[in-house]
């Protein structure tokens, strides 16, 4: 199988296989890559680039498992834990409602303490400030928790939880699904069958949801396309993902040390690019410029990638990990962003309708 | 547009202006990409990516040039203007040659009271302990200054220099080569004829020369290819350049303020630089302005060379940059993206291959 005669099938609109993805990720020409995968986001987006303004609440960052790669939690008790009071989640969704925001994204630590009556009181609380404010909250691993905090099954969890405000989900947590690399990243974090059989149920609830990959670690290449196809699979029974987003690793302050200083801009283009090709049912793929930088997040632009996410605002994870990114960027300068990549910025909700675009 | 462009190309032609400025405003990034790769391909088949280890010593930062876009200089009188003790700029030389680098990059403010016998007695000392260290210092800028201070022609103090041991001349000062831009930004540095005569000097006198733009500050994109344009028509008349460096304005700490240039922004310049240089072997990236990801990217749209490690860097580290890179990083970053990683002289002579 040559390089062009994927790009064939790739243009004529044929999915691909895994063994063909792995052969994208192997070609030398990064360049070619990128325009293969231009050319099938141009098909599906045209020159259209999404983002939202958006605020992050990372509520807590007390957690129960201890991944490796992970540098925000702490236990209870240690120097630099934290947990908001309602009144302090109340305050930073009213000031992001007062500048804009349409999306509040909240994921927080796996706490030992917390009610499950906490989760529904700061679904409600947030809703309280605003209606339309739209709440992405939890990922499916905090699904998996709050599910056997409360005792309920899955489903009946998730409906309560739709019932207090929850809007959709993001795609955290998947990190990735190869069972040996994932047992030595996260061995005390649901499984990939289970996120993927979570993320099922929360499709099936009538919820949208987000997926995520975490890279530049432990995994190869193979294990990569082996996530990608999961997630390929999954989609193709319920269409329930709006997007893919890659999230590079950041070694810095994690406990997982793999030496280097981090995934490179060429891999980081890469994978962008085959995702964008190998996942043919997914509209949207993601940068997230908070990992990636501003730079390679715009250039990305040219490899396949037509959404930037958002203002982000404080965001602390990523950070806590030592991406030295800003902990916010204006909704003018991701406007000019995109306009300087030759791209028209559209400012989209969190379920990917157009709200404004910038001509 | 793109293929009458590539045909020429193809065809080894130099572009013109319009077709220059065409690939900077409506050119499809990855498309003047692959042109850029194209020619760097041909011109460096064997797949090699090159660096230099070197240090740069900032042996003054008093500078009567005040140029708005920088923040390194200070005024004579300021609390932390510095003029370093020849002893000191020793000391950095004699790290660099324990740390295996064989390029010494001297540049300083224009400094009101240092003239030809300070560089020439510097030189001749550095010359006379460091024989094998590549001496590739003092910008056209400064070239001019210290010719003024001491009552001398540009051709004079060249010779002087060279004779007491300056071996090639650092690019730095280009800035943009288009005197309406290098007014609002620079007012009282040389124009772009004078970079450019002493560049023509210093060629005369058989000495290497690199070449730099530095964008992304107040010009227009018909002055980024006016810039390319006259650099490549003073190699055409028997320039040296051996390489040619774009980077991209710094705002931090400045007078100019305002924002740098994009990612896309940097790769197109830096791609159209490889398309309209092709008398210019070698285009490097500037990781220092770029950072590593950037730099690796920036292999892919024409640039076959990382210039320097650069044990030590002042004056973009004044603006608010502060990438650093080792020299293991740098030959990783190098194979990550598949090319072979080569250590080189000031002059591209090939040290080790990795």
């Amino acid at each position: 199988m040559t390089f062009a005669a994927i790009a064939e099938k790739v243009r004529s609109g044929v999915r691909i296989t895994e063994a063909e993805a792995l052969l994208l990720f192997e070609h030398p020409d990064l360049l070619a890559l990128g325009e293969l995968a231009q050319a099938v986001n141009e098909r599906l987006n045209g020159r259209r680039v999404f983002f939202n303004v958006n605020r992050h609440i990372n509520h807590t960052n007390i957690c129960v498992t201890r991944c490796r790669f992970c540098a925000f939690y702490r236990r209870e008790g240690e120097p630099g834990a934290y947990l908001m009071t309602m009144d302090e989640i109340r305050g930073r969704a009213e000031e992001a409602a007062k500048e804009g925001a349409t999306e509040i994204h909240v994921v927080g630590g796996l706490h030992p303490d917390l009610p499950f009556e906490f989760y529904l009181d700061l679904l409600s609380t947030i809703k309280a400030v605003s209606p339309d404010l739209h709440v992405k909250a939890f990922t499916a691993v905090e699904i998996a928790y709050l599910a056997d905090l409360a005792k309920l099954s899955i489903p009946q969890t998730l409906e309560r939880l739709k019932e207090a405000g929850l809007g959709s989900l993001p795609g955290g947590g998947a990190e990735i699904f190869a069972p040996d690399i994932r047992n030595q990243l996260c061995p005390e974090k649901v499984s990939g069958a289970e996120w993927l059989s979570i993320m099922e149920k929360v499709h099936q609830a009538g919820l949208k949801s987000n997926a995520t990959m975490l890279y530049g670690h432990l995994e190869g290449i193979a294990d990569r396309v082996d996530h990608m196809r999961q997630l390929r699979e999954l989609q193709d029974k319920t269409g329930g993902f709006q997007v893919f987003i890659p999230l590079a690793f950041q070694p810095e302050h994690s406990q997982l040390k793999i030496g280097g200083t981090g995934t490179s801009g060429v891999d980081d283009l890469r994978t962008l690019a085959v995702s964008r090709i190998y996942l043919d049912n997914f509209a949207n793929i993601k940068a997230y410029w908070v990992m990636l930088g501003e730079k390679i997040a715009q250039v990305s632009l040219a490899f396949g990638v037509n959404d930037l996410d958002g203002t982000v605002v404080e965001e602390r994870i990523g950070h806590e990990a030592g991406a030295d990114t800003p902990q916010t960027m204006s909704l003018d300068a991701i406007v000019a962003m995109i306009r300087k990549a030759g791209r028209i910025p559209v400012e989209r909700d969190t379920l990917y309708r157009e709200l404004r675009v910038f001509p | 547009m793109l293929d009458h462009i590539t045909e020429k190309v193809a065809a080894g032609a130099d572009i013109d202006a319009k077709e220059a400025l065409w690939c900077l405003t409506e050119g499809d990034l990855l498309a003047v990409g692959r042109l850029a790769d194209s020619i760097r391909r041909s011109m460096h088949p064997e797949g090699c990516v090159s660096f230099v280890v070197d240090r740069n010593v900032n042996y003054t930062n008093v500078c009567e040039s005040r140029c708005k876009f920088c923040a390194f200089y200070r005024d004579a009188d300021a609390e932390d203007a510095y003029l370093l003790p020849t002893g000191e700029i020793m000391g950095k030389i004699e790290e660099l040659v324990a740390q295996g680098g064989t390029q010494l990059l001297m540049q300083g403010g224009l400094h009101p009271s240092l003239d030809i016998t300070y560089f020439e007695e510097l030189f001749s000392l550095i010359k006379s302990r460091f024989p094998t260290v590549q001496n590739h210092s003092l910008s056209p800028a400064e070239v001019t200054h210290v010719a003024g201070l001491s009552g001398l022609s540009i051709h004079e103090t060249l010779s002087r220099l060279k004779k007491a041991g300056l071996d090639s001349i650092p690019g730095g000062g280009a800035e943009i080569l288009v005197d309406s831009v290098r007014q609002e930004i620079s007012p009282k540095k040389i124009g772009w004829q004078g970079w450019a005569a002493v560049m023509r000097e210093a060629a005369r006198l058989g000495m290497p020369t690199t070449a730099t733009m530095m964008f992304g500050s107040r010009e227009r994109a018909e002055d980024v290819v006016e810039h390319l344009l006259r650099v490549r028509a003073l190699q055409d008349e028997g320039g040296r350049f051996t390489a040619f460096i774009p980077w991209t304005y710094q705002p931090g700490n400045t007078e100019l303020g305002g924002e740098s240039a994009s990612g896309v922004e940097y790769l197109k310049v830096l791609a159209l630089s490889r398309i309209v240089l092709r008398n210019i072997r070698n285009v490097q990236a500037s990781w220092v302005t770029q950072g590593a990801k950037m730099a690796q990217v920036a292999l892919f749209f024409g640039a076959n060379d990382l210039g320097g490690t650069m044990l030590e860097e002042n004056v973009v580290a004044a603006a608010g940059c502060r990438f650093r890179m080792s020299r293991e990083e740098m030959v990783e970053l190098i194979r990550g993206a598949g090319f072979t990683p080569v250590r080189r002289t000031t002059l591209y002579r090939e040290l080790e291959r990795y």
